[in-house]
């Protein structure tokens, strides 16, 4: 088994009153996808928004290949190789399919867009993921909630990231396009990448990940093979109805 | 029979209406541009003078400075945020202006970029206000509005009337026409660029193997342009020309719209406006996007200001007053820009202002008293956020 990649230790994050997180471990390895679960307000979308520099941890530390990093703003993580795909997508609407792709990142040159190249790498990036949309000059309000998705899966894998976060990816989808957003995550994980996917979903969770990490109320809830553990104990260990294995 | 409609598609579904979209999510400019032939038409027929050369040049005359300011709100409303202050700091700049130029005899160009200076850090105010402590844009510009108004009060002192030289190189801003050759150039030269760079990304795209849209389409369009462009030449020529301030604000329209089409800030000014969150996950600077739009629309706000004081060769106390905030912010929706943020083109304002302009221009001569007039503009103004609104419904 490889070390991992990715290691949060001990984070802790409250907002006023309420204890969002409380001293959480994750550890996240190459070639592997964690899948997090965990019922509503769990803290699952604030464990991937710490991890991704959207909000900044309490108390913690974050790993990469062993190392800390400090991750203070979306850019770090980036920059340090953490993709991150949020629950809400974070798309702008009013932008098409390719300034969506580079948001943030845009190719330039003395500031002038390099739209080509941009059109040129997001039909060829598309095109390998086996996402079909027709025109890459709409504006993303125009499509579809599993084109959507792919889109901000997509973008997520342009910076060439070693660690992918997937918050919900499949919530919104029927199931012809989750089983596309499920193949899409195995081929991540056999390209070497370390995944974390978040669902509600056990079934896709069960088909698609290694390990399952669970979160009960902000605090761990235990980290299961997902190859000899059996469903029922996972949502015990959701639910907290009796000991976690 | 009824099946076959059923697997049809319905045209214009959904409950609410679907607008013609040109450009591709946007209702374009196709509503204006039907206005403005409307506009042209029943003037047209009421009052023969309305399409006469003489009258058209005032027109276009009169639209460069309250155009200038509504390029500003273009900005600020792309950001989805408003400036209710641009008429006030177009007041106050040109009062600034003139001070450095008449009382301490700074040369025009100087003044006129130090008072420019001035509305930057105005506007850099105003941002930083929105910014970091959070105020709504609404009520700092609010009381942008009312401030920088009284300043420029206190600046005028008692005399409340400043003159700019008539012969001094602002005034002389106003009352120059550009010789009808060189008009003639301006037009074989955008013509002929346009059509250009619309053929060299059109190869580059075919040499990409990306989608490329017909030739008769860009054909139509160049056209388009130069028939719109020659024959306003052709109107002015037949007066006293083409103001050189016309030409000034359209300079500033083309250039606003590349930098907001073609380079990175623009493109965050876009994203900014259409998901402020997004924008900021995605690593973009969205504090130093904010603080250069309002410093951008104070600066516009500032040139529209100077452009007015050279056509008035003064300043007074209703400098920037009365409806010029009004109607650069109507110029701005009217022109297409949505409220909603994040949709809209530097255009906007271009088309916008000669919108409100002819209505205005059009009631003047047909001796409608000014109640009229602003009634009239309402509802121009109100028919364009309706058309903003069912657009941005369409598409939800
Ligand atoms: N910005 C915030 N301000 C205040 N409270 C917050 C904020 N973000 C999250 N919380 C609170 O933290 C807790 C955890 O929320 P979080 O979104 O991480 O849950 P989740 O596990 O992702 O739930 P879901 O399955 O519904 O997406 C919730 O009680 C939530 O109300
Ligand atoms: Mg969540």
């Amino acid at each position: 088994m490889s070390a991992a990649v990715l290691e949060a230790r001990g984070i802790g994050r409250t907002f006023g009153a309420v204890r969002a997180l409380t001293d959480v471990t994750l550890e996240l390895r190459a070639g592997e996808v964690t899948a997090l679960v965990g019922d509503n307000g769990a803290g699952k979308s604030t464990l991937v928004k710490i991890l991704s520099g959207v909000v900044a941890p309490d108390a913690g530390r974050i790993l990469l290949g062993g190392e800390p990093v400090r991750i203070a703003r979306p850019h770090d993580a980036r920059a340090l190789g953490i993709a991150t795909v949020h629950q809400d997508l974070g798309l702008c609407e009013n932008l098409d399919v390719v300034a969506n792709l580079f948001l943030g990142a845009e190719p330039h040159r003395w500031s002038l867009l390099r739209s080509l190249r941009m059109e040129r790498t997001a039909r060829d990036l598309l095109a390998s993921l086996d996402v079909r949309i027709p025109d890459l000059r709409t504006p993303v309000a125009s499509l579809s909630g599993g084109q959507r998705q792919s889109v901000a899966i997509a973008r997520a894998l342009l910076g060439e990231p070693r660690v992918v976060l997937l918050d919900e990816p499949t919530a919104a989808l029927g199931v012809e396009q989750t089983a596309q957003v499920l193949a899409l995550i195995r081929r991540l994980r056999d390209r070497g990448l370390a995944v974390l996917v978040i669902s509600h979903n056990l079934a896709d969770v069960r088909a698609v990940s290694d390990r399952i990490a669970v979160l009960r109320l902000g605090r761990d809830a235990g980290v299961f093979r997902t190859s000899d553990t059996a469903t029922e104990t996972v949502v015990a260990a959701i639910t907290g109805a009796g000991a976690a294995a | 029979m009824i099946s076959a409609f059923l697997d049809r598609p319905v045209p214009g579904g959904g409950r609410r209406v679907r607008l013609p979209r040109p450009s591709g999510g946007e209702p374009g400019a196709l509503p204006v541009v039907a206005g403005l032939a409307l506009i042209a038409a029943v003037f047209g027929s009421l009052n023969g003078h309305f399409l006469s050369a003489e009258n058209l040049t005032n027109l276009a005359l009169q639209m460069a400075a309250t155009g200038t300011i509504a390029l500003g709100i273009v900005l600020v409303l792309l950001l989805g945020e408003i400036d209710l202050s641009v008429g006030s700091v177009s007041g106050l700049c040109a009062v600034v202006m003139t001070i450095l130029n008449v009382h301490r005899h700074f040369p025009s160009g100087v003044a006129v970029l130090l008072a420019l200076g001035v509305a930057a850090l105005i506007g850099l105010a105003h941002g930083l206000m929105f910014t970091v402590l959070r105020m709504p844009s609404f009520v700092v510009t609010l009381a942008g509005l009312i401030g920088w108004q009284g300043l420029m009060l206190y600046l005028l002192g008692r005399e409340g009337t400043i003159n700019l030289p008539f012969d001094g190189p602002v005034a002389k801003l106003s009352d120059t026409w550009l010789p009808a050759w060189l008009s003639w150039t301006i037009v074989v030269v955008a013509g002929t660029g346009y059509l250009a760079a619309a053929l060299l990304v059109r190869r580059a795209r075919i040499r990409s193997d990306l989608p490329v849209s017909g030739p008769v389409p860009l054909a139509l369009r160049t056209g388009g342009l130069v028939v719109l462009l020659g024959a306003a030449v052709a109107v002015m020529s037949g007066d006293r020309g083409v103001p050189l301030t016309l030409v000034i604000f359209g300079g500033l329209v083309v250039v606003l719209d590349l930098v907001l089409r073609l380079t990175v800030p623009g493109r965050w000014v876009y994203a900014v406006g259409g998901n402020a969150e997004a924008a900021r996950r995605a690593g973009i600077a969205v504090l130093r996007v904010r603080l250069l739009v309002f410093a951008g629309a104070s600066v516009l706000a500032g040139a529209g200001g100077i452009l007015a004081a050279s056509r008035l060769s003064a300043v007074n106390q209703s400098s920037g007053g009365s409806d010029i905030l009004l109607n650069a912010i109507a110029a701005a929706v009217i022109g297409g820009t949505s409220l909603f943020g994040g949709r809209g083109r530097a255009y906007a304002a271009l088309l916008g202002i000669l919108v409100i302009q002819s209505v205005a221009n059009g009631m003047l001569l047909l001796n409608v008293d000014s109640s009229v007039r602003f009634m009239v503009t309402a509802g121009v103004l109100a028919l364009a956020v309706a058309i903003d609104s069912a657009a941005r419904g369409g598409r939800r």
